[in-house]
């Protein structure tokens, strides 16, 4: 085995006093060599970013604090650096990608510029042979017409080609080692694949050593040589990819890998005779877009789109960020008001009422957000949340909070929590607390607006069992939006898939799943990480 | 990485908690509060204070120096200065105040139906940018010649120009909370547009406006002084310190003392209340706090 680039060694990192822990990451070793992507899993609160951002020497000052342990680069010990010293380390030896390619990138800064400012600092080079490297760096990351990129500025760019010029920014110095911090999570499928495919790419064309820090074992399945399973700040196990996902030592790891929700659908229990309590029929949502300086032209959001929901079904609308099926969840539920087409809930449309004519139909239809952190009010209590709702609808306060506390026990929480604020939950719990609210209008129609794509991977089972659950129990109709396939080929009976505001394919899920006939769906699928891993099959089980 | 998303839930809770930590780590916001605190007993216990009537007058008294007569000395008309300036808080703390609770009052009502209904929109906030045009004092100094001075007059034309502010500063608040997930869950569970407004909207809208009152406060006695000054704020009758500056002008070379006291009082006032304002927006909006 060759030298490692980068070997960490008992690496403590102090919290601040008054956290929730005495120490961010504690006694956390693990080493890269040439050539290798380690990548390092775990769920928020884990350890994983600090662990990244301490290998960096960009830990905030006076609140995070090295307290024992050596960082090793090619044997140099990063933690006697001087900043000076580090920060020519940066960029040069070390390269950085992060997680938002819009926000890691100068929005008034041509991004050849950009990428040549690592030239600039780091190097003497003139201007000509400057631009040359930039040039050469963008075409090894497969950014077409690099001669025309380079001048543009981040804003025309998309995310995936941003985050194109992000990894050519962090590769134009030819670092031993690259970090890549959640790098394809903001991303859709289709982006991530191409990324993930031109990390392995360059992995192997320049022998860079790459610490790849990761919440999803589908990309781990995809890019990984070696994995560091990390949870509370400790390393829980490590080794290589096939030993760790196919014969998992430690408990914590089984049960992250068991939760990844896997892409064969399981049988489900038809719904075809109940009846339609959910209709759109050319439903269209069209925004003016332009003006001004540029010339007007027309955004469809959503173009002809026509869905059915029976009772007690759950239709999964699939697609990626900009496919429009947000748009259709919040016409549903009367957010905003379509431009065109009906909605029947139980055969009265609803698309075009008014204030006062709609308030009957608003509790027949409720809708569960994707940030629990923001679908909550911080400044009202969690019973005052879930009885806002019935107490407008005419239902007397103690009788609301009587079902209030019942919906708690239902959804898995204390009711005497109520008088909690949201901020004394978690993020589970908060989506919980948001289904509670929910329920507690005696909805016919659920519309889940990717209710679990803010959660940790464990959490996210959990919820998506409750969601499936009060499905059951009271024959609910769910509308679920996700851009996710795995969680989609898990809970949903039905699946539409939509693309560019229009739906493209729709069939019971086993029927997509199993063969996908339209080609975008196809494409879809052919990108979803780890699509050939078959997970929480272990081998001794 | 901690938990950030939790932050802005806590503000309520800590405002008043924690006072020890608070002034060990703003030493100048404790000691402001002190100084106005102390105005403040000063302008309710004024009789008490050794003072003598303000207005009365003491022709054998003029232009004296301190003593312990007169502590501040005398004016040219031989008035107590110390007497004068204590009394002169009264104004200053009633304008500040009012026009603090007058122009936040109306300002939020307005500003909460602009950024709400869209409809009122376009016409308001012209409104406002027309208001926000003319100098605020200038149109104080109109209203108040219009409608004779008295202190109610002097409150209402510093109110007016402040509102325009104040009216911008709930419409961009609104903006943001009605696009909040949480807002758009009311509206589906049915609540009505005053309960979302009070409910949702209103509290998330008060910690910019308590940093706001004090500085509308600060500049409202700053406001009131220039007019007294100018001659369109307070009647002579009334002892505030713009018009006793006004008054010492003439003076100043021989008795700089009459136009010094009130300017000095003034000066800590508005600097005391300018820092309480800069403290409060520390505590009340951490993500400022920090980037300081």
């Amino acid at each position: 085995m060759t030298a490692p680039v980068l070997d960490v060694q008992g690496l403590t990192v102090r919290l601040p006093a008054r956290a929730d822990r005495v120490n961010a990451v504690e006694n956390v070793s693990f080493a890269v060599t040439p050539g290798e992507i380690v990548c390092v899993v775990g769920e928020s609160g884990s350890g994983k970013s600090v662990t990244a951002h301490a290998v960096m020497g960009l830990l905030p000052a006076r609140q995070l604090t090295v307290a024992a342990g050596r960082i090793l680069l090619e044997g140099d010990d990063l933690l006697t650096k001087t900043p000076a010293e580090m920060r020519h380390i940066r960029g040069a030896r070390i390269g950085m990608i992060f997680q938002e390619p819009m926000t890691a990138l100068n929005p008034v800064m041509r991004v050849g510029d950009q990428i040549a400012e690592v030239l600039d600092i780091h190097t003497k080079l003139s201007e000509r042979e400057r631009r040359q490297r930039v040039l050469d760096v963008m075409a090894s990351v497969h950014l077409p017409e690099p001669e025309r990129m380079i001048d543009v500025y981040p804003h025309q760019l998309s995310g995936g080609q941003r985050q194109r010029i992000m990894i050519a920014a962090a590769l134009v110095l030819d670092p031993v080692l690259l970090i890549a911090d959640e790098p394809t999570t903001a991303l859709d499928v289709a982006t991530q694949a191409q990324i993930l495919k031109l990390m392995k790419e360059l992995r192997e064309r320049r022998n860079t050593g790459v610490l790849f820090i990761t919440h999803d074992f589908g990309v781990v399945a995809e890019i990984a040589h070696r994995v560091v399973v990390m949870q509370h700040g400790r390393v829980v196990e490590q080794g290589a990819t096939q030993d760790v996902l196919r014969r998992p030592r430690d408990e914590y790891t089984r049960t992250l890998i068991r939760a990844v929700p896997s892409l064969s659908p399981p049988a489900r229990a038809s719904v075809a005779d109940a009846p339609v309590v959910l209709e759109t029929k050319h439903l269209m949502m069209t925004y003016k877009a332009g003006g001004f300086f540029e010339k007007r032209r027309e955004v469809k959001a959503a173009n002809d789109v026509n869905l059915c929901v029976r009772r007690g079904e759950m239709l999964g609308v699939v697609g990626e960020s900009g496919s429009g099926k947000s748009t259709v969840a919040r016409c549903i539920a009367r957010l905003i008001v379509p431009s065109d087409g009906a909605i029947l809930i139980e055969g009265a449309d609803v698309a075009k009422l008014g204030t006062r004519a709609l308030r009957p139909h608003r509790k027949r239809v409720q809708i569960v957000f994707q940030d629990p952190y923001r679908s909550l009010n911080p400044r009202r209590s969690v019973g005052d949340a879930i009885t806002e709702g019935p107490v407008n609808f005419g239902m007397n306060a103690g009788e609301a909070v009587a079902r209030a506390r019942n919906l708690m026990r239902l959804v898995g929480l204390d009711p005497d929590a109520l008088a909690r604020f949201p901020h004394q939950f978690s993020g589970g719990q908060r989506q919980r607390i948001c289904i509670a609210r929910a329920l507690a209008m005696d909805p016919e129609i659920l519309v889940a607006d990717e209710p679990v794509s803010a959660l940790d991977v464990s959490v996210q089972a959990q919820v998506l069992e409750l969601i499936d659950d009060v499905r059951k129990r009271f024959n609910l109709a769910v509308l679920f939006i996700t851009h996710d396939l795995r969680v989609a080929a898990q809970v949903c009976d039905r699946i539409v898939v939509m693309h560019k505001g229009e739906v493209v394919e729709e069939g019971t899920t086993a029927a997509v799943f199993a063969a996908p006939q339209h080609a975008y769906t196809k494409a879809l699928f052919d990108s979803a990480p780890g699509r050939n891993f078959e997970f929480g099959k272990f081998d001794q089980e | 990485m901690t938990e950030s998303a939790g932050a802005p839930a806590e503000i309520g809770a800590t405002l008043f908690g924690h006072w020890r930590p608070l002034a060990a780590r703003y030493p100048f916001v404790v000691v402001a509060a002190i100084i106005i605190l102390v105005f403040v007993l000063a302008a309710a216990f004024a009789p008490l204070l050794w003072t003598t009537e303000p207005l009365a007058l003491n022709p054998l008294q003029r232009l004296k120096p301190p003593s312990a007569l007169n502590w501040f000395g005398s004016d040219q008309f031989g008035r107590d200065v110390w007497t004068r300036t204590v009394y002169g808080t009264r104004v200053s703390l009633i304008v500040g105040i009012a026009v603090a609770v007058l122009s936040i009052s109306i300002g939020l009502f307005v500003g909460m139906l602009a950024g709400y209904i869209r409809l009122l929109d376009g016409i308001v906030m012209r409104v406002m940018d027309g208001v926000m045009a003319i100098p605020g004092v200038l149109l104080a100094i109109a209203l108040v010649s219009l409608s004779g001075a008295s202190l109610v007059t002097v409150i209402i034309a510093i109110t007016v120009p402040e509102i325009p502010r104040v009216v911008r500063l709930v419409r961009a608040v609104v903006l943001t909370v009605r696009e909040e997930p949480y807002v758009e869950a009311a509206i589906a569970a049915g609540t009505r547009l005053p309960q979302i407004l009070i409910r949702h909207v209103l509290p998330n809208c008060v910690p910019a406006l308590i940093v706001q009152a004090t500085y509308v406060c600060a500049s409202a006695m700053l406001t009131e002084a220039i007019l007294s000054f100018l001659g369109a704020g307070t009647p002579p009758e009334i002892p505030s310190w713009g018009n006793m500056m006004a008054e010492g002008r003439a003076f100043f070379p021989i008795a700089p003392r009459i136009i010094l006291f009130p300017g000095a009082a003034l000066a800590l006032m508005i600097l005391a209340v300018n820092v309480l304002g800069d403290g409060l927006r520390d505590r009340l909006d951490p993500k400022l706090a920090r980037r300081v």
